[in-house]
C-alpha cells in the first residue's frame, strides 16, 4: 500500500487495498456489500458518529460509486460535513456532493445554505470550495439562489486573484445552464476590462467567461477585441522568460494566447485601425516563430507552439480577408502534411480543409494535391486517411476534379468500411458538379456502383436517373454503358436497378445494334431477376411493359415472363399485382393507349442534388467553420420525396357516370381559410428550411392532394394522397429534421371510434425508430363509409433526446387531411339537367344555403381552382347569370353515391 | 471547452471521471464504456485525436494510465493534449513520481487537483506554482485545523 498523502484515512486505505486483492467481480461485490451494510449501520445506529469517521465512511462511499455502485444513501451525512469547521470534511463533503447528487436532489436547498455560507466566509479557501461545487453542479436552482453574488465576486476589487478565476468560471457555467437567470448587463464593461488584470490566471478564465458572453450578446462586448489584441501582442512579443510560471515548455502563455485567438474568431475583422495593424502583426508573428528553430527538442514545445500556430491560422482563414497571410498560412501547412508527428499531418490536412474554401488560398492548397493522395495511399491511420479525403473532396474544381475523382475511385477499393458510404456520396456529387461532359459522369457513377456496391446509397443511383432522363444528349451513351455493365456474370444490384431504368426508358436508343437487339435487352436483365429483391424486381417488371410499347416485336416474350406462374401467384403481392395489371395492360390496349400509358418519363424538376443533403446528414458538424461574414451559397437540405425507383405509369380512369340522390351543399367556408393562404405548399420539394416555429397546413388540403402538411423544428409532416370514389390512400412521409433519432414512435388514430360508423381507417404499422435526418412513411388506408364532418386525428408519440441529455416525450396531434370533399367527383352535366336537378331537391334538409364574405379574390379562375379542388366539376354556361359558378359532383360513400350542386353567386359588393 | 475527463488503465479500469456536463448516470456508463473500447483499440503510431459522436476526443497514455478528454469539434487539439500533461505533471509534483496506485489510494486528491486546475470545462489556473500553491494550502489547513480542535475536544470544550 503506497503512502497516503496528507491526513490519510486508514480506513478507507485498507477498504482500497481489499477491493484491489478481490480476486474476481463477484468476491468485489461481496466485498462491496459486506462494507456497505457496515456504513449503513454506523449511520443509523445510535452512537453519534464524530466528524472523522463521518468523513471516512462518506469517502468509502464515493470510492464505491466509482467503482460504478449504485449508492442510495449517505447523502444527507455528506451535507452535514459541509457545515464542518474542518476543511477536510468539508472538502469531502463537497467532493461527494459535485459528483453525486444530481440537480433535482431534495438536499439541493441545505446545499444551497451551506454555500452561501461558504460563500460569506472570510476565508478564501472556504469560499473557493463553494465557487467549485457551484461549477461542478450548475444547476438552475442554484444559478436563481446564487447568480446575483458571483459577479460582484467577480468584479469586486477587494476579492482575491484565486477567487476571481473560480467565480469567472463558476459565472460561466451558471450561464450555460440557465442563460435567462444570470443578468450581467450591469458588469459588462468592468468583466471585459479583467483582460487586461495582471494576473495572467485571472485573464485564463475571464477570457473563457468572456467568450461566452459575446457569443450571447457580441455588440455588447464588442469592446473586448481592442482588450484582446493588445493582450494578445504583448504575449505574443514577450520573451518566454518574461511570463515566468505562464511560459510551457519555452511557450509564452499558450493556453491564454488561443483563447485569446478564439474570442477573436467571434467578430468580423475589425474597422479599428489599431487593431488593423495591430492583429496582422501578431498574426505575422506567430507565423514567424514557427520557423524558427525549436527551442527545445520535447515534444510538449512544439505542441504547445503549435497549438497557437493552428489556432492564428483558424483566426486567418476566419478573417478571410488578408491574401499574404492565408497564402503564408497554406504554405506552413503543406510543411506539416509530412511532418514525421501524426498529430500534426492530421491537423494540417484538417485546417487546410477551410484553407481550400477561400477564394485567396484555393490555389495555394491545390499545390498540394500530389502530397494529399499521397496520404490518402501510405497512411496508415484511418482517420488520417479520412481527414485526406476531406481536403480532397474541399479542394476540388474543375481543373482538377477528374484527376480527384479518379484518386478516389482507386482508393474505394481498399478504402476502410468505415468511410465508403461517405465516399462514394462525396464522388457522386463532385462527378455531377465538374462533370463537363455528362458521359464522364454516368461512366463515374458506374464504377462507382461496381466497386462500390453496397455503398451507393438510393439517392446515388436515383440522381444518375434523375440527369439522364434530363439530358436527352447522354441517354444514348447510358444506354450503352448500362448494357454493358450488366454484361458481368456478378453485377450489384443497385447496376441491376439502374440499367433496368434506363434500358425500360431508352433500350430503343441502343436496339439498332444487333448485339443490343430488344430481344437480348429483355434476356440480360430477366437473367437478373432471380437474384433480386422485390423492390428491384418490381421494377424490373415495370420495365418489361415499358419494353412492350418500346419493342412490339418482343410483346409475346414479355407476356410469357409475366404469365408464368411464378410471377401471377407470386407471394408477394406487390409484384403479383404488377405481373397481372401488366399482363392484362399488354393484352388489352390498343397501341395507341400503350403509347400513352407507357410514355417516356417527362424531366424531373431541376433542383439541388439530394445527395448533399444525405452527405450533411452523414456528418452532421463536419469541423465547424468559424462563423463567416460572407453570404455563401447556402445549400440547403432539400427533402425528397419523389421516389423513382417505381416507374409511374399514367392512368387513366373511367369517369363514373351515375348521379343523384340525396343533395349537400358543402360549406364552401370551411375552404376560406385556406384560400388566404398563400399557395406556397403546393409542391413537396418547397425548400421549407426556414420556419422554425410549427407550422399547420391542414387547411390548403381541402383544396389540395399533395404537400407539406406539418412542420416544426423536429419533424415534417409531408402528405401524398389520392382518392378514388369511396376509397382513399394517404401517405404521411414523416421526415425527422434533426440528427439525432426519435424512438419508440407510435401512432394512433384517436378518433377513430367515434369516427367508425361514418369512415373507415387503416394506419399500417410503422418502425419505432426514426433515424436523424430520415423519413420514413406511415401508410392510411381509408374508405368512406357515409357522410362524415370531423377529421381522423393522427396521434404521434416519440421519444426524443437530441444532442441534450435528457430523453422528452413528444406528442403530436396532427389532423390528417381527410375530409368529405376528398370522395367528391365532378360530373358534367348541362343547364337543363342541372336546373332539373336543382329543382327536384326541394326539401328543406336537402338544402343549404349560407352567405359568407369572401376571403380571397373573386376572380373567376381563382374560384375555378378552388371549387375544381374541392372536386366538383366546374359546369361553365350552365347559370343565366354569367358571374355565377355552378358545380356538380358525386360523393361516393361505399353505402351510396350522393349527387351535390352547388351554386356560388358571387357578389362584387363589399359588405 | 472539455465535456468530460476520464483516466483509465490499460486494462480497461476506470480511475477517475469528471463530468463537467450533466449525464444521466446510464449515459455516463455507456459513453465511458464506449470510450474505454475505443481508446484501448488504437495502436501507439496513430494520432491522438479521435472523432466520437459530434464531439471529439483526445488521448494520451501515460505509462499504464490513458488520459482522455472529451472536447467539442472547434477546441484545439493540440493545447488539449498540453492539458493532460500538464495534469500529469501536477499529479507528478504533487504525489512525487506519480503511478496508478497513488490516483487510486489518493483519488480524491487527485479530483482536489484538478478543481484547481479546470473549472467548468476550462483551463482555470495554467500556472503550475498557482495550481500546486492551491492544492497545499488545503491541505496546511487541515493540519492547522485540526490540531487545536482536537485538543479542545480532549477537553471537553465542544
Amino acid at each position: 500500500m503506497p503512502a497516503v498523502k496528507g491526513d490519510g484515512m486508514r480506513g478507507l486505505a485498507v477498504f482500497i487495498s481489499d477491493i484491489r486483492n478481490c480476486k474476481s467481480r463477484e468476491a468485489e461485490v461481496k466485498r462491496i456489500n459486506k462494507e456497505l451494510a457496515n456504513i449503513r449501520s454506523k449511520f443509523k445506529g445510535d452512537k453519534t458518529l464524530d466528524g472523522y469517521q463521518k468523513k471516512k465512511y462518506v469517502c468509502k462511499l464515493l470510492f464505491i460509486f466509482l467503482l460504478g455502485h449504485d449508492i442510495d444513501f449517505g447523502h444527507m451525512e455528506a451535507v452535514n460535513l459541509l457545515s464542518s469547521n474542518k476543511y477536510t470534511e468539508k472538502q469531502i463533503g463537497y467532493l461527494f456532493i459535485s459528483v453525486l447528487v444530481s440537480e433535482s436532489n431534495e438536499l439541493m436547498k441545505l446545499v444551497i445554505q451551506s454555500i452561501k455560507n461558504d460563500l460569506s466566509s472570510r476565508n478564501p479557501i472556504h469560499v473557493n470550495l463553494a465557487l467549485q461545487c457551484i461549477a461542478n453542479i450548475g444547476s438552475a436552482e442554484m444559478a436563481e439562489e446564487l447568480g446575483q453574488v458571483i459577479p460582484k465576486l467577480l468584479v469586486s476589487g477587494e476579492t482575491i486573484d484565486s477567487v476571481k478565476q473560480s467565480s469567472a468560471l463558476c459565472l460561466l457555467r451558471l450561464i450555460r445552464n440557465a442563460p435567462e437567470v444570470i443578468k450581467m448587463q450591469e458588469w459588462s464593461s468592468r468583466i471585459i476590462h479583467l483582460l487586461n488584470d495582471q494576473h495572467l490566471g485571472v485573464v485564463t478564465a475571464a477570457v473563457s467567461l468572456i467568450d461566452t458572453l459575446v457569443k450571447r450578446n457580441p455588440e455588447e462586448y464588442k469592446g473586448c477585441v481592442t482588450l484582446a489584441v493588445s493582450r494578445l501582442s504583448r504575449i505574443v512579443t514577450s520573451s518566454y522568460t518574461d511570463l515566468q510560471d505562464y511560459t510551457y515548455y519555452f511557450v509564452p502563455a499558450p493556453w491564454l494566447s488561443v483563447k485569446l485567438l478564439r474570442l477573436l474568431q467571434n467578430y468580423p475583422p475589425s474597422d479599428d485601425p489599431g487593431v488593423k495593424t495591430r492583429l496582422p502583426e501578431c498574426l505575422e508573428t506567430i507565423l514567424n516563430k514557427a520557423q524558427e528553430p525549436p527551442k527545445s527538442k520535447k515534444v510538449q514545445h512544439s505542441n504547445a507552439k503549435n497549438a497557437v500556430l493552428f489556432e492564428a491560422i483558424n483566426l486567418i482563414i476566419h478573417m478571410d480577408c488578408d491574401p499574404t497571410l492565408l497564402v503564408r498560412a497554406c504554405n506552413q501547412l503543406g510543411q506539416f502534411l509530412q511532418h514525421r508527428e501524426t498529430n500534426l499531418r492530421y491537423l494540417a490536412l484538417e485546417s487546410m480543409c477551410l484553407l481550400a474554401t477561400s477564394e485567396f488560398s484555393h490555389d495555394a492548397v491545390k499545390k498540394h494535391q500530389e502530397t494529399v493522395i499521397q496520404a490518402l495511399k501510405t497512411e496508415r491511420d484511418v482517420s488520417v486517411r479520412q481527414r485526406a479525403v476531406d481536403l480532397l473532396y474541399a479542394m476540388c474544381d474543375r481543373s482538377n476534379a477528374s484527376d480527384i475523382v479518379s484518386e478516389m475511385l482507386t482508393y474505394l477499393e481498399t478504402a476502410d468500411y468505415s468511410i465508403r458510404e461517405e465516399m462514394v456520396l462525396k464522388v457522386a456529387i463532385l462527378a455531377e458538379k465538374y462533370a463537363v461532359d455528362y458521359t464522364w459522369y454516368v461512366d463515374t457513377i458506374l464504377n462507382l456502383i461496381r466497386v462500390a456496391g453496397d455503398y451507393v446509397s438510393e439517392e446515388v443511383w436515383y440522381r444518375v436517373i434523375h440527369i439522364v432522363i434530363n439530358r436527352d444528349d447522354v441517354q444514348g451513351y447510358a444506354a450503352k454503358t448500362v448494357f454493358e455493365a450488366l454484361q458481368a456474370p456478378a453485377c450489384h444490384e443497385n447496376m441491376v436497378k439502374v440499367g433496368g431504368y434506363i434500358l425500360g426508358e431508352f433500350g430503343n436508343l441502343i436496339a439498332g445494334d444487333p448485339r443490343s437487339s430488344p430481344l437480348i435487352q429483355f434476356k440480360l436483365l430477366h437473367s437478373k431477376f432471380h437474384l433480386c429483391n422485390v423492390q428491384t424486381r418490381g421494377l424490373l417488371l415495370s420495365a418489361y411493359i415499358k419494353f412492350v410499347n418500346l419493342f412490339p416485336e418482343i410483346k409475346v416474350h414479355v407476356q410469357e415472363v409475366l404469365s408464368n406462374e411464378n410471377q401471377i401467384r407470386n407471394a408477394d403481392v406487390e409484384l403479383q399485382q404488377r405481373a397481372i395489371e401488366y399482363l392484362q395492360l399488354s393484352t388489352i390496349a390498343s397501341a395507341d393507349v400503350l403509347a400513352t400509358v407507357l410514355e417516356e418519363m417527362p424531366p424531373f424538376p431541376e433542383r439541388q442534388s439530394s445527395i448533399l443533403a444525405k452527405l450533411k446528414k452523414k456528418r452532421p458538424a463536419t469541423k465547424d467553420a468559424p462563423v463567416t461574414y460572407k453570404q455563401t451559397p447556402a445549400s440547403q437540405a432539400i427533402t425528397d420525396l419523389v421516389d423513382p425507383s417505381i416507374p409511374q405509369i399514367k392512368t387513366v380512369e373511367p369517369l363514373p357516370t351515375q348521379s343523384t340522390g340525396n343533395s349537400l351543399l358543402v360549406d364552401l367556408a370551411l375552404g376560406g381559410d385556406s384560400l388566404t393562404e398563400t399557395n406556397n405548399h403546393n409542391n413537396l420539394t418547397s425548400s421549407s428550411s426556414n420556419s422554425q416555429e410549427s407550422q399547420d397546413n391542414f387547411n390548403a388540403f381541402y383544396t389540395k392532394n399533395n404537400g407539406v402538411l406539418f412542420e416544426n423544428e423536429l419533424i415534417q409532416v409531408g402528405v401524398r394522397s389520392e382518392f378514388r370514389q369511396n376509397l382513399g390512400r394517404v401517405c404521411l412521409f414523416l421526415g425527422n429534421k434533426s440528427n439525432y433519432p426519435m424512438t419508440n414512435l407510435t401512432t394512433e388514430i384517436t378518433n377513430a371510434s367515434e369516427l367508425s360508423s361514418q369512415l373507415m381507417i387503416d394506419v399500417k404499422p410503422i418502425e419505432s425508430e426514426l433515424p436523424g435526418g430520415a423519413q420514413k412513411q406511415l401508410q392510411i388506408n381509408t374508405e368512406c363509409i357515409t357522410v362524415f364532418e370531423a377529421n381522423p386525428q393522427l396521434l404521434l408519440t416519440y421519444k426524443y433526446k437530441g444532442g441534450g441529455t435528457w430523453e422528452t416525450d413528444q406528442r403530436l396531434s396532427i389532423r390528417v387531411p381527410v375530409m368529405l370533399s376528398k370522395f367528391v367527383e365532378g360530373v358534367a352535366m348541362n343547364s337543363k339537367t342541372f336546373f332539373q336537378r336543382w329543382k327536384a331537391l326541394g326539401q328543406p334538409q336537402q338544402e343549404n344555403q349560407s352567405i359568407f364574405k369572401a376571403k380571397f379574390s373573386v376572380a373567376k379562375e381563382n374560384v375555378k381552382a378552388r371549387l375544381m379542388g374541392f372536386g366538383f366539376s366546374f359546369l361553365e354556361g350552365v347559370d343565366p347569370n354569367e358571374s355565377n359558378c355552378v358545380g356538380a359532383g358525386i360523393v361516393a360513400t361505399r353505402q351510396q353515391q350522393i349527387g351535390v350542386l352547388m351554386r356560388l353567386e358571387l357578389s362584387k359588393q363589399v359588405g | 471547452m472539455i465535456h468530460f475527463m476520464l483516466l483509465f488503465s490499460r486494462q480497461g479500469k476506470l480511475r477517475l471521471q469528471k463530468w463537467f456536463v450533466a449525464h444521466p448516470e446510464k449515459t455516463k456508463k455507456k459513453f465511458i464504456r464506449e470510450l474505454i473500447t475505443s481508446v484501448v483499440a488504437r495502436k501507439p503510431k496513430m494520432c491522438n485525436f479521435i472523432e466520437w459522436k459530434d464531439m471529439k476526443v483526445i488521448y494520451k497514455r501515460y505509462a499504464s494510465l490513458y488520459f482522455c478528454c472529451c472536447v467539442e469539434k472547434n477546441d484545439n487539439e493540440l493545447m488539449i493534449l498540453e492539458l493532460i500533461h500538464r495534469y500529469v505533471e501536477l499529479l507528478d509534483k504533487y504525489f512525487g513520481n506519480v503511478c496508478e496506485l497513488d490516483i487510486i489510494f489518493n483519488f480524491e486528491k487527485a479530483y482536489y487537483i484538478l478543481d484547481e486546475f479546470l473549472l467548468g470545462g476550462e483551463v482555470q489556473e495554467s500556472s503550475k506554482r498557482n495550481v500546486l500553491r492551491a492544492v497545499a494550502s488545503g491541505d496546511a489547513l487541515q493540519e492547522e485545523g485540526e490540531e487545536p480542535q482536537s485538543l479542545l475536544e480532549e477537553l471537553g470544550f465542544t
